[in-house]
């Protein structure tokens, strides 16, 4: 546990040095003292050489395996709505429209998913935030457990005004925010686009999103055209979203027992 | 701070100033006053909310109530191993007696986790990540609690959908015996989430919990709904009965107080008498010459039919003739109880023969005459 917390105190958007916390909630008693002064640039430098690890690698995570066309096919991703939900923005990813309901053209799908997927591994390599958004009712839950099982964090229920924007009175002050925002559907429960799309761009947060025929993919940064209603098509990217990350996590731990960084498992975390 | 609102504007005057070398510039500086209002600068305390405190200012102040505490032993001449709260209320109201009419503003000594309110420590670790996964939806614990119980639905179902596979499902289960309990108030909810949650979201909450009680399978989740229902306390008061008791000719008798309005009685009723009645050692024609009063007296005995069979023994003091009355009537009727069966007993009681009578003398307020009299009203 203290050694996890060492690492989590060293990697990390934000360099936190020696905070000793103690906490009184039941629950969640978390005590870290980081006393690592002595050999501080030699762990600066490594780190440094473990984050940069991915840059040079193409597809560090084989993120490309995780699945295939075919596999979007069966999931039934490529099927979107009928022509008159049609979003202008969305025409240059439909393939063609059969008895007025719209194809989405899956060759772009992959090359946009495996962007989203490396981006996804990138940000949890280095220990970033993510946050998973949807607000369709029946894939709240299943949104939620793949949060869980990541370790990650989701919101799937009613988006409060200012909590992007005004995080710092919407919860305490010193709050750290998502550094990556994946939605899983972008149009909340009356069939407009997510407040959180804006606000994520307002406040510079990268977003992932999977946008349906009907939906509007300018203001996301990584655009992923897809179905979002059928129930298989959202197993599969909470499948591969979940994988993704969990690739990334463990071969961040695999780094830094390789370089020496942390204990291997002395104390079990 | 004081409130020192008058700032300085310094302004140079480098340029045009004629016959100044470049290597050395004059610059003459005027001060101008400028008086900003420290209505400007006044923080909003209100959109501050509730006040914080940290663990480490609460730790503190358990500290401090613990030392108090030996202090005070120490002074009540008393063990401070064992100085328990009742000792310390007991010892405080005695150190600082007060004759204040709320108790609230009473001078007290309590542990400093009843004192301040439950607040929640902070959120997340030292790299800033939230230990919560529902951290970013604000309303963490009911979430959770929500994501928690439609995961128990889910499973419900599931098991439902095997039996049914098999062939085995069937509506006569044992269901969770709910007995008399009700669903926990919003308050309490609060109080087991400690945070704040809107009507809206416990009115779902209690829907959700409804629907997974209507389904045939519940009972596999039966400790999680218990967990929140609340057992409903029985209402009914017991009636104290006096004991009987027997003096040393072999009789018995029985003693009861009884009280209205600023009266306070007294009662010894003794069996096998002849149905007489001393007061404050008179005779009660002499006490009470008006029969009204003496009905009341006899209002308990006539009830239950015993008019002849007691002797009364009674004192009273304080009130007038009417309160005397009523409290010696309270008073008898709470004695009888002990030679009368429960059924009896029951039937006083729904009589209103063994309920105190709560009406006190109101107050006069200030600028009115008396308690609701108001002065006489003059158009002009």
């Amino acid at each position: 546990m203290a050694a996890r917390a060492l690492t989590k105190g060293l990697l990390g958007l934000r360099h936190v040095r020696g905070a000793t916390v103690k906490f009184s909630n039941t629950g969640h008693h978390f005590a870290t003292s980081s006393s690592i002064k002595s050999s501080e640039p030699q762990t600066n430098a490594v780190t440094e050489k473990i984050l940069n690890l991915p840059l040079e690698k193409p597809d560090l995570f084989r993120v490309s395996e995780l699945f295939s066309l075919k596999d979007l096919f069966d999931a039934r991703v490529h099927l979107g709505h009928k022509k008159g939900c049609r979003h202008r923005l969305m025409e240059p990813y439909l393939y063609d429209s059969s008895l007025d309901y719209d194809i989405i053209d899956l060759d772009k799908t992959v090359e946009h998913l495996q962007l989203a997927l490396n981006t996804t591994a990138e940000t949890a390599y280095r220990g970033g935030i993510i946050l998973f958004v949807s607000r369709r009712r029946q894939f709240c839950h299943l949104v939620e457990t793949t949060a869980k099982d990541c370790g990650e964090y989701a919101h799937t229920r009613y988006w409060q005004g200012g909590l992007l924007t005004n995080a710092h009175i919407q919860y305490s002050p010193g709050v750290r925010l998502p550094d990556l925002i994946i939605f899983l559907s972008t149009l909340n429960n009356v069939f407009q686009q997510h407040v959180a799309i804006r606000d994520a761009a307002k406040m510079k947060i990268p977003t992932i999103g999977v946008v349906d025929s009907n939906c509007n993919p300018s203001l996301i940064t990584y655009p992923v055209p897809g179905n979002d209603d059928t129930p298989v098509a959202m197993e599969l990217y909470c499948h591969l979203f979940k994988m993704t990350i969990n690739r990334a996590k463990d071969k961040r731990r695999q780094m830094e027992l390789l370089h020496g960084l942390s204990k291997p498992s002395v104390s079990s975390s | 701070m004081a409130a020192n609102c008058v700032r300085f504007a310094a302004s140079l005057l480098g340029k045009g100033v004629n016959g100044a070398s470049p290597t050395n510039p004059v610059t003459l500086q005027l001060y101008r006053q400028i008086c900003g209002t420290s209505a400007l600068r006044r923080k909003n305390l209100a959109a501050a909310g509730p006040e914080k405190f940290t663990p480490e200012f609460i730790q503190k102040q358990i500290e401090e109530f613990e030392i108090g505490k030996r202090h005070l032993a120490n002074m009540m001449g008393e063990d401070p191993e064992n100085f328990n709260q009742e000792d310390i209320d007991r010892s405080i109201a005695y150190l600082f007696p007060s004759g204040l009419f709320e108790k609230k503003a009473r001078p007290l000594m309590k542990h400093p986790d009843e004192i301040f309110p439950k607040q929640r420590a902070v959120q997340w670790g030292p790299d800033g990540r939230p230990f919560h996964f529902l951290f970013y939806t604000g309303k963490q614990s009911y979430y959770s609690l929500m994501h928690e119980l439609y995961g128990k639905v889910l499973n419900i179902e599931k098991h439902q959908d095997r039996l049914r596979e098999k062939g085995l499902f069937s509506t006569e289960t044992k269901q969770i015996s709910l007995g008399t309990s009700r669903w926990l108030t919003k308050e309490e909810l609060e109080e087991l989430l400690v945070e704040t949650i809107s009507t809206h979201d416990y009115d779902r909450f209690i829907q959700l919990m409804e629907h997974m009680l209507s389904m045939a399978y519940s009972s596999l989740e039966e400790e999680f709904i218990l967990r929140h229902r609340q057992q409903l306390e029985a209402q009914t008061m017991h009636q104290v009965v006096p004991p009987l008791q027997k003096d040393d000719k072999g009789v018995d008798f029985s003693t009861a107080e009884g009280k209205r309005k600023t009266s306070k009685s007294s009662v010894v009723v003794r069996d096998c008498g002849s149905g007489s009645i001393t007061i404050n050692g008179e005779d009660y024609l002499h006490y009470f010459p008006v029969l009204q009063d003496r009905e009341q007296l006899m209002f308990p005995l006539q009830f239950t039919g015993l008019l002849g069979r007691f002797d009364l023994e009674c004192t009273v003091s304080g009130g007038g003739r009417s309160s005397q009355a009523g409290a010696l009537r309270l008073a008898i009727s709470r004695a009888l109880l002990s030679f009368v069966s429960e059924g009896e007993g029951e039937a006083m009681r729904q009589a209103g023969l063994l309920t105190l009578d709560p009406r006190v003398r109101e107050r006069k307020k200030p600028g009115q005459e008396g308690a609701r009299r108001k002065f006489t009203w003059k158009k002009r």
